[in-house]
């Protein structure tokens, strides 16, 4: 690939993710604030919109995770329903894109069509829908509907799911009366109305969040940004090229979908501060319960009798095993358990300290000025569009990054200094979706 | 002239055809928060409310309303029959939360052809049958919003927890049309559970009512009718063991000030109705928002505070402190306090 020495200075777009539901996210911190008060919504979203991001990002969890059969209880858990706290941010923010991840299994195009054409209304041209695919029966067990699709279903289900709603959102076109909808497919058979005008965006922006050929395909044919979670330069571009390769199939250009890694970033006065912050943090992250469970993830049994900081177990993971719910599973198990085992022997690492070697390692560690162009460096030899930033703390973990690598990313001529334009499409440089022809919908697969 | 013991309450709809602007809504609602109102109303169902007309989702709506306002309270409709308990439930304790304690719930059925052909999952029903799943959907509801304990975040650096996982419990509702098995995934709301309104002016939701509803409306014209069925599902609910004094009817009514005349009668007319034991307050349904609601807040509401029958300003900050309705014990806590 060439690395973009003949063409204009790429411009990279920025979200905000608010801190998760899992290990990363850092609660020990006294600078930790609450995970459900809006006021902390409110902060992080504010924050965002100081800095000319595109978006503020929420994640979606339908059921809580279990490990060992009981809830989870290490890890920050319990947030608010999206779309409603995106509704409120729109009160508080005026240019900022609102993203909420809502899962394309446990809901129905109607319905779900009717709340994002309505929180695009009433925040003027922000809302995008995060689709997302998972559904085991688990999760299932909190629905009417339960948990049944397979692993190819979820992604036929899921296409045809934002088919139809895009089929909704065409079925009222500007100005003009709203008309008959028809959809006869295999996963929905609806007919009726709409009761949405045509909002600002057209359609909300769509992104897709999930990693296999189906993922990628699903997003290559249907997505206007996809969320990943390639972190490295090589892998990073091997999935852009991967994934912009597969749009020309569906009449679309490369620029019609934007790629934008999950990543963190953690800053100091010096490099050599950085890192040594870096270091507290991962401790923060991996506590030596949260070690052992990370354990017994990947052991498929209970390890909970084992020391975290002495050696590692000398047992064999049990390949059946399946300790945790509600999480997206390892790939093999065995592997992982053999490598990290070597890395622990290699070093002389504990428990505890092995765990933080082998997961999630922060992205971006330095200085501001390092943080920036690394971050630039991404961007500018295409493995990736933009990134969506996962600070660990809630609400103020994003403050330094806008307060010290905005401005840098700005006088680099990488990031805009200000909102050019109103709506979360004119920010990430979408075309307005073209109006349908007849709007009934009929064409579907 | 002795003030009733009682409190009056009084809250409107602020449901406005074709009205697609957050600023539209944020000003009626504000409007309201002017008339210390108790709360406002937005409906919803998942058709269109007349052919060709259109609306925003309701619970969408008033969410964006929340930060713009701060003391009046906020009540969508939200449908149980083609929706999920568990996003109904995580939908109103969020409004709960970016209100901080100003939620409520219309419950609402869904019984007509166009819903069901919507969302394409099962045939209509009879609104007899509808009203009882609702039944259940309103108790799995309330299950989930009393799924975390209030103090089930502990945040204990020394053991490494971030909550008290004994303190989040599985609702394990099993009802006859479907299951849920919790917890929820949202902490419970500020309120402990959002108060719970509906429609029971048809007789096929009296019981509904008895059994869930901290609000009643009651749409009506005639004072008799709405003393009678107010009387019905007072008696109704002391069947199910409620204390009836803590339900409040509404009389839904709609009205249309054109000049300030207007507003003087409909200030009598309250006051009638109220002394009269035929309601405890009154819902009401402005012709043109704007205009009505502008006039009942600077003409009726000044001349029922005058008599000393409606309050000057909010005695708390949530809908519950509003309606003078306790914080609800939760179900789940150990020890069992007395619930409601
Ligand atoms: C970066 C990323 C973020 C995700 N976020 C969520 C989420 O918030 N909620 C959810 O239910 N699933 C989430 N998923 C899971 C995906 O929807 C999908 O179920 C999963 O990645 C498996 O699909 P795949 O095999 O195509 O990757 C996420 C996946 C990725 C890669």
């Amino acid at each position: 690939m060439t690395s973009g020495v003949h063409r204009a200075r790429k411009r990279m777009h920025l979200a905000a993710h608010f801190p998760g539901v899992n290990n990363t996210t850092v609660w020990q911190d006294p600078r930790s604030g609450s995970q459900i008060d809006f006021s902390s919504f409110q902060h992080l979203a504010e924050t965002a919109e100081r800095g000319t991001f595109d978006f503020f990002f929420l994640a979606e969890g339908l059921r809580l995770r279990e490990h060992k059969g009981r809830i989870h209880d290490l890890d920050v858990v319990g947030r608010p329903e999206a779309i409603s706290v995106l509704a409120a941010l729109a009160a508080v923010t005026e240019r900022l894109g609102l993203a909420a991840t809502v899962n394309a299994t446990f809901n129905e195009p109607y319905e779900l069509a009717r709340r994002l054409a309505s929180l695009d209304h009433l925040s003027e041209g922000r809302a995008a829908w995060n689709v997302v695919t998972s559904s085991d029966a688990f999760t299932g067990e909190n629905f009417r509907r339960g948990g049944y699709l397979d692993r190819a279903d979820r992604y036929t289900r899921a296409a045809e799911f934002l088919a139809t709603a895009r089929e909704l959102w065409d079925s009222w076109p500007l100005d003009e009366e709203p008309r008959p909808f028809v959809h006869h497919g295999r996963h929905f058979d609806i007919h009726g109305e709409f009761t949405v005008p045509r909002s600002p965006q057209g359609h909300p922006v769509v992104i897709q969040a999930g990693d296999s050929a189906e993922g990628r395909e699903f997003a290559a044919s249907a997505a206007d940004v996809i969320f990943t979670l390639h972190g490295t330069l090589e892998a990073g571009r091997a999935f852009y090229a991967d994934v912009k390769g597969r749009l020309a199939r569906y009449g679309r250009r490369p620029e019609d979908l934007k790629i934008m890694p999950g990543v963190t970033f953690v800053l100091g006065d010096t490099d050599a501060e950085a890192a040594e912050r870096a270091v507290e943090i991962r401790r923060q992250q991996v506590s030596g319960q949260t070690a052992i469970v990370f354990l017994e993830q990947v052991w498929g049994r209970d390890l909970s009798g084992y020391d975290p900081d002495g050696p590692f177990p000398d047992v064999d993971p049990e390949p059946e095993g399946q300790v945790t719910m509600g999480r997206v599973r390892h790939g093999d198990r065995l592997a992982t358990a053999a490598k990290w085992r070597e890395i622990s022997e290699q070093k002389q690492l504990s428990i505890r300290e092995t765990v933080i070697e082998v997961t999630g390692r922060q992205s971006f560690i330095g200085t501001p000025e390092t943080v920036a162009g690394a971050l630039d460096e991404f961007v500018q030899t295409d493995a990736c569009d933009g990134f969506i930033l996962v600070p660990h703390l809630t609400p103020g973990g994003l403050d330094e990054f806008v307060d010290r690598v905005v401005p840098l990313l700005r006088e680099r001529g990488s990031f805009r200094t200000e909102y050019e334009g109103s709506t979360l499409r004119e920010h990430l440089g979408l075309r307005q979706p073209a109006e349908s022809e007849d709007g009934t919908g009929l064409d579907n697969h | 002239m002795p003030a009733p013991t009682r409190p009056l309450h009084l809250a409107a709809a602020i449901d406005a055809p074709d009205q697609y602007q957050a600023a539209y809504y944020v000003e009626l609602a504000r409007l309201a928060e002017r008339g210390s109102l108790d709360f406002v109303t937005l409906d919803d169902s998942l058709a269109p409310p007349a052919p060709g007309t259109g609306r925003l989702d309701a619970l969408t709506v008033l969410s964006r309303v929340a930060p713009r306002t701060q003391r009046v309270g906020l009540v969508p409709t939200v449908t149980t029959t083609h929706t999920e308990p568990f996003h109904v439930s995580a939908g109103l304790a969020t409004l709960d939360w970016v209100s901080r304690g100003r939620a409520g719930w219309t419950v609402r059925v869904s019984a007509t052809e166009a819903e069901a052909g919507h969302v394409g999952r099962r045939p209509v029903a009879p609104p007899v049958a509808l009203w009882r799943e609702a039944d259940e959907v309103a108790d799995a509801v309330a299950r989930l919003w009393d799924s975390w304990e209030d103090d089930a975040e502990i945040r204990d650096v020394a053991t490494g927890r971030f909550v008290d996982r004994d303190k989040l419990h599985y609702v394990d509702f099993v009802g006859e049309h479907f299951s849920v098995r919790g917890p929820s995934i949202v902490p419970r709301p500020p309120q402990g559970r959002p108060v719970i309104a509906v429609d029971a002016t048809d007789e096929a939701v009296h019981a509904f009512a008895a059994r869930h509803a901290d609000v009643i409306y009651i749409r009506t014209e005639d004072l008799d009718t709405a003393r009678i069925v107010r009387r019905t599902i007072r008696q109704l609910a002391a069947g199910a063991g409620r204390d009836p004094d803590r339900l409040t009817v509404l009389a839904s009514i709609q009205v249309q000030l054109i000049d300030p005349a207007d507003a003087v009668r409909l200030a009598e007319r309250i006051a009638d109705w109220f002394r009269d034991g035929a309601a405890d307050g009154f819902h009401i349904r402005p012709t043109a928002p704007l205009r009505d609601l502008g006039r009942l807040v600077d003409a009726t509401v000044p001349l029922l505070q005058q008599r000393c029958l409606f309050r000057r300003f909010y005695p708390g900050d949530t809908l519950r402190d509003h309606l003078g309705l306790r914080r609800p014990s939760n179900r789940y806590a150990r020890p069992q306090e007395a619930s409601r």
